[in-house]
């Protein structure tokens, strides 16, 4: 029996993965398509803030309420992904108490847990607080590490039975007599896991149902069946600092504004965010005065943001929607929920349902209830199990404990590696072989890479998301020509060189937010490494001319040197000179 | 009462040592000051004066260094010391560095692979990597260690063959005699082999080197050298290439590496001494210059900062070799760049966002942030006078040039620091 609905899925998001495994866990067929790596879109700049829903407990209490019950399960189901660090909202003396106390009203309605702190409580607990706040209320805000919750989503659809594709573009969408009936999808380099230098291919993929989770660029993707979609893009930026200034996430407590929060990262803390209507979701300006606007403003709750080291700003863009004819001017206060539009009832024009909008801490309700949607409309009846199941890496609580101990873990290097692969620690790190460590700030070992590499071929880019090599603060410096040697000899040399070339540059496109001070002076040693010493920028493998190898310099003759060995015995260069040596 | 020399030099790294080492052969009685460690450690160790013509983007390494310097803008700092200051600068380094390095017989650039695996142009290079010369067509086998993953031999050879050097290569990995803990330093493995320690081998007491030379062996084949990374020692690197050689019958050469670089650390050790044994009296790590007096245009004294007290050294002239934006000579905030000891003019664009290039390896105006000279290497001001009369600037110091684009880093340092020194010494 073949009946087995089978849904394509169009975006590699957390909205777009989320369903995937929601999809087959309930038994679809289920093809997953990404134009680029997993979390390649706003998910992969995004804030990581898991929210307790006290951003929008004043003007937007739906989202508030949602955001607080899917944070207490993701901390259930994503144990790996998530920390606990709690949140502040911290009210300085110009800021008014009535908001404060609209504030706390509406945390209670929303069933928020809350505390009040007086200052010398807030400042006990984070020190680096300015001296001259007031107060702050304590909320159950967390942080999520949107790369590993994607991955772990992915792979859990994957183990599901679902296809995931990367670097597969959906170019077209297959339309036969009014119905989309599939995707014409464009892959970069053959289907399967990215590797350079493999030709591509085009694939028609049929399907029941394709469901648009193409975030910012839905409204792109409904074109292709003449469906009108607006999206109204809005990008924000965030700006990383070297080291954890604060260790709970810190808001201010006023409404809504630009650059009022941080939020902690694994070894960084991160400065946001502003929130500017933007025409190309791909294309938009990423301006210095957004950098500067977060230092200058949240250095009024953290004073020594100030004088602090970023080490890159990143910017995303938030794909917002609002139904037609509501005309929100301002970005600001288009509404954060989600939709849902069934192109059937909303355009005549079965096949497809997009879903667009909302939060990366709501995808799991999101991804329920489009899925209950199609389920629904196969006549499906089982029922959603993801907010009970865990994750791939969440599996066991125990398990990162266990795995600790089995593998003595007791070095910061292993309680990294630990944290970042969760339950499946003992899989990836059961090695015999020698497991050096090949990015240095972030710890991560090569036992990691070699799993990232094995998942997601050679896209070195695809490696740093499951890992975080390169993300900490030389930025793939010392590292990033250690990740393309993991490559080989899987990968030949010049795959390794091309995915280097491609790391570095994205590593680049980053940090050129952060180009003062010591990161400048980071920066050109790393230019020095690379161009100077590697000769990276100039590479005669790189250009179609041979060199004349002849007209250089080839050492002192070979005649010279048997000489010299016979008549010395030993030295081939003059010798031992003193203790310096050469 | 101030600490009281003829010149002061201000900066450890290259330039500064040069600086000192020609006012000391001029006569003078000199002091060198510097803040930490040098940045002579991530070098890795080659001494470069020029691999490619700036603005010649797509051209090929230059052939003759000495001969393109007649080709560079007048503002580079080579056309203002001219090319007798490179070639005598030059042969004030090869004096001090003594058979350790080579180049000196001949202007043409050597080409060496580095651990990326591609060749770069320098003009000076450490015994230890003159066999591994990529103009040289003898068959070469490359060696990595299971844990080191700054050099891969596998890519390094194929990437070699890329390049279309002359000769056949091939790689092997070995365990290193020793296990060493799996996020060893690189000097780890040199001392260990400096020390050349007894290990149990399968039963066998062997020394490390041997022990090596036996797990290398039987990838040799017809190889006429070996390459490895650059471990082969801090402080007996000969004698350690030497018994490798003897044991597997080939010669044996080093790939420079990136930080912490072992040729780098030698380089540093041996310009140290030299200096030492000419005479020079140097403070290195005894903290950085802070602040200075001076009158009428002319530097009094300076002052370095011991743990917050200031302490005051006197001198007629100074020589600033404090390097670029990576060594601490040349400061930036969001608002712009300066010269932070004496506030010297660094010209760059007001908009930040104008400081860098898109692209990785692009045209980038950071690269060449740094202070302006005159003829006579003085640091002038945005009119063009010299800031102050008594004081020069040598190396990264110095702006107006990209050298991880022009592979030109110390020659330019070797060539404005002895220029510079010998000035000072002469006015001193
Ligand atoms: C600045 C900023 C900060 C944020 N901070 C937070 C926060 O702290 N906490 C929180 O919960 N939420 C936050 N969000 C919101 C959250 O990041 C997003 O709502 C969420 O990540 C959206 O996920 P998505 O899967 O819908 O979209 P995306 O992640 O954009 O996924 C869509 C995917 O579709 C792919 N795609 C597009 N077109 C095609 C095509 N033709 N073929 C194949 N694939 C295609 C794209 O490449 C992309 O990967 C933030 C958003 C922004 C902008
Ligand atoms: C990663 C890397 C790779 C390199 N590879 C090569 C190569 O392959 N070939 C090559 O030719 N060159 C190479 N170099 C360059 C070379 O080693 C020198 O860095 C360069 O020539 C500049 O030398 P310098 O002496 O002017 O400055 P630096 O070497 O930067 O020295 C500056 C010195 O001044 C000191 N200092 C700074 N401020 C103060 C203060 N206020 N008070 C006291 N002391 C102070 C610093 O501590 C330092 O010792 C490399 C450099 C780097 C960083």
């Amino acid at each position: 029996m073949n009946n087995t609905p089978h849904v394509v899925v169009v975006g590699g998001g957390s909205t777009g993965v989320g369903i995937a495994r929601d999809a087959a866990m309930r038994g679809f067929e289920v093809t997953l398509v990404e134009k680029g790596n997993l979390t390649h879109g706003t998910t992969g700049r995004m804030h990581g803030l898991l929210h307790s829903g006290g951003r929008y407990a004043v003007s937007d209490q739906e989202s508030a309420r949602e955001c607080i019950e899917e944070n207490m399960i993701l901390r259930e189901i994503a144990t790996h992904c998530v920390e606990d660090t709690g949140g502040l909202f911290v009210k300085r003396p110009e800021d008014t108490e009535e908001y404060y106390q609209e504030k706390l009203e509406g945390l209670r309605a929303c069933s928020i847990p809350a505390t009040e702190l007086t200052a010398a409580e807030a400042r006990a607990r984070e020190p680096y607080l300015a001296k001259d706040i007031d107060k702050a209320i304590e909320v159950p805000d967390g942080a999520i590490d949107p790369f590993r919750l994607c991955v772990a989503n992915a792979k859990s659809a994957q183990n599901h039975g679902a296809r995931v594709e990367t670097f597969s573009e959906v170019t077209d969408l297959l339309v036969e007599d009014g119905e989309i009936v599939g995707v014409e999808v464009t892959h970069e380099s053959g289907s399967g896991n990215h590797v350079h230098g493999v030709e591509g291919a085009v694939e028609e993929i049929r399907a029941d149902h394709v469901v648009n989770a193409a975030g910012a660029w839905t409204g792109e993707l409904a074109a292709m069946a003449d469906i009108d979609v607006e999206v109204r893009p809005s990008k924000g930026v965030m700006t990383i600092m070297n080291v954890r200034q604060v260790d709970t996430v810190i808001n201010r407590c006023k409404p809504k504004g630009d650059a009022d929060i941080v939020v902690p990262h694994e070894t960084t803390a991160i400065l946001g965010t502003t929130d500017e209507e933007v025409s190309d979701p791909a294309e938009y300006p990423e301006e210095q005065w957004e950098v500067d606007l977060m230092i200058e403003e949240l250095g009024k709750l953290v004073p020594i943001l100030e004088d602090a080291r970023t080490i890159r700003s990143f910017w995303g863009v938030r794909p917002l929607y609002e139904p037609p004819d509501t005309g929100t001017d301002d970005p600001t206060d288009i509404t954060r929920q989600f939709f849902l539009l069934d192109h059937d009832e909303r355009d005549d024009r079965p096949g497809m349902t997009t879903i667009v909008g909302g939060k990366l801490t709501t995808y799991r309700l999101m991804a329920e209830q489009l899925v209950d949607h199609l389920a629904e409309k196969f006549g499906i009846e089982a029922a959603c199990r993801t907010a009970e199941e865990p994750l791939p890496g969440s599996e066991d609580e125990g398990a990162i404990e266990a795995a600790m101990n089995e593998f003595g873990l007791r070095s910061p290097i292993g309680k990294r590696s630990a944290e970042r692969l969760g339950s499946r620690t003992a899989d990836v790190l059961d090695t015999d072989e020698p497991n050096p460590v090949v990015c240095g700030c972030e710890a991560v070992t090569r036992a990691e890479v070699q799993d990232a590499i094995e998942e997601s071929g050679s896209n070195l880019n695809a490696v740093r998301i499951r890992t975080r090599a390169s993300m900490g603060n030389c930025q793939g410096g010392f590292c990033s020509h250690r990740m393309a040697n993991e490559l080989h000899p899987d990968y030949d040399e010049r795959q390794a060189r091309t995915a280097l070339d491609e790391l570095y540059q994205e590593r680049w496109k980053g940090q050129r937010h952060a180009l003062w001070g010591e990161q400048l002076g980071q920066a050109m040693i790393t230019y020095a490494m690379h161009a100077l010493t590697m000769n990276r920028d100039r590479d005669p493998a790189a250009t179609e001319d041979s060199l004349d190898f002849g007209a250089f310099d080839a050492g002192p003759s070979t005649e010279a040197r048997t000489t010299a060995d016979e008549s010395a015995g030993i030295a081939t260069d003059g010798g031992e000179e003193g203790t310096h040596g050469d | 009462m101030a600490i009281d020399s003829d010149v002061l030099v201000i900066g450890g790294g290259i330039a500064g040592i040069s600086s000192a080492l020609a006012a000391r052969q001029a006569g003078a009685d000199v002091r060198l000051v510097s803040e930490a460690e040098t940045t002579l450690h991530h070098a890795s160790g080659l001494l470069d004066v020029l691999g490619y013509h700036p603005n010649a983007a797509g051209e090929g390494p230059v052939v003759d260094p000495f001969d393109a310097i007649a080709d560079l803008p007048d503002s580079h700092p080579y056309a203002i010391v001219g090319e007798s200051a490179v070639r005598d600068g030059l042969a004030l380094l090869d004096d001090a560095l003594g058979e350790a390095y080579q180049g000196s017989y001949t202007d043409a650039n050597a080409l060496v692979p580095t651990h990326g695996g591609t060749v770069k142009p320098t003009a000076r290079y450490p015994a230890s990597v003159a066999a591994g010369l990529a103009s040289d067509d003898r068959e070469m086998v490359l060696v990595d260690f299971e844990r080191l993953t700054g050099f891969d031999a596998g890519v390094a050879a194929d990437h070699l063959a890329a390049a279309g050097i002359p000769a056949d290569t091939s790689a092997a990995t070995v365990e290193f005699p020793i296990v060493v803990r799996d996020d060893a330093k690189v000097t780890r493995y040199a001392h260990l082999l400096d020390e050349n320690p007894t290990v149990t081998v399968e039963g066998r007491e062997r020394r490390v080197r041997a022990a090596l030379a036996d797990a290398i062996e039987p990838h040799v084949g017809d190889a006429e050298r070996v390459g490895f990374p650059a471990v082969l020692g801090v402080d007996h690197p000969a004698e350690i290439r030497a018994e490798l050689q003897d044991r597997l019958d080939a010669a044996i050469f080093e790939v420079p590496m990136g930080p912490p670089s072992v040729p780098g650390l030698r380089l540093e050790d041996r310009l140290y001494a030299a200096l030492d044994d000419a005479g020079g009296r140097i403070e290195a790590g005894g903290g950085p210059i802070v602040g200075f007096d001076a009158t009428e245009g002319t530097i009094s004294e300076v002052y370095l900062d011991r743990s917050g007290s200031p302490i005051p050294y006197a001198a007629d002239q100074y020589v600033l070799a404090t390097g670029d934006v990576a060594g601490g000579g040349i400061d930036s905030d969001r608002e712009g760049v300066t010269e932070p000891i004496f506030g010297c003019h660094v010209p760059h664009p007001t908009d930040r966002y104008e400081w860098f290039d898109e692209a990785a390896f692009g045209d980038h105006d950071f690269a060449e942030f740094g202070v302006v000279i005159d003829e006579m290497l003085r640091p002038v001001a945005e009119t063009g006078d010299p800031e102050f009369s008594n004081l020069r600037a040598a190396g990264a110091v110095i702006g107006g040039y990209d050298y991880p684009a022009e592979k030109s880093a110390s020659g330019v340092s070797i060539a404005t620091g002895y220029a510079a020194g010998r000035q000072a010494a002469r006015e001193a």
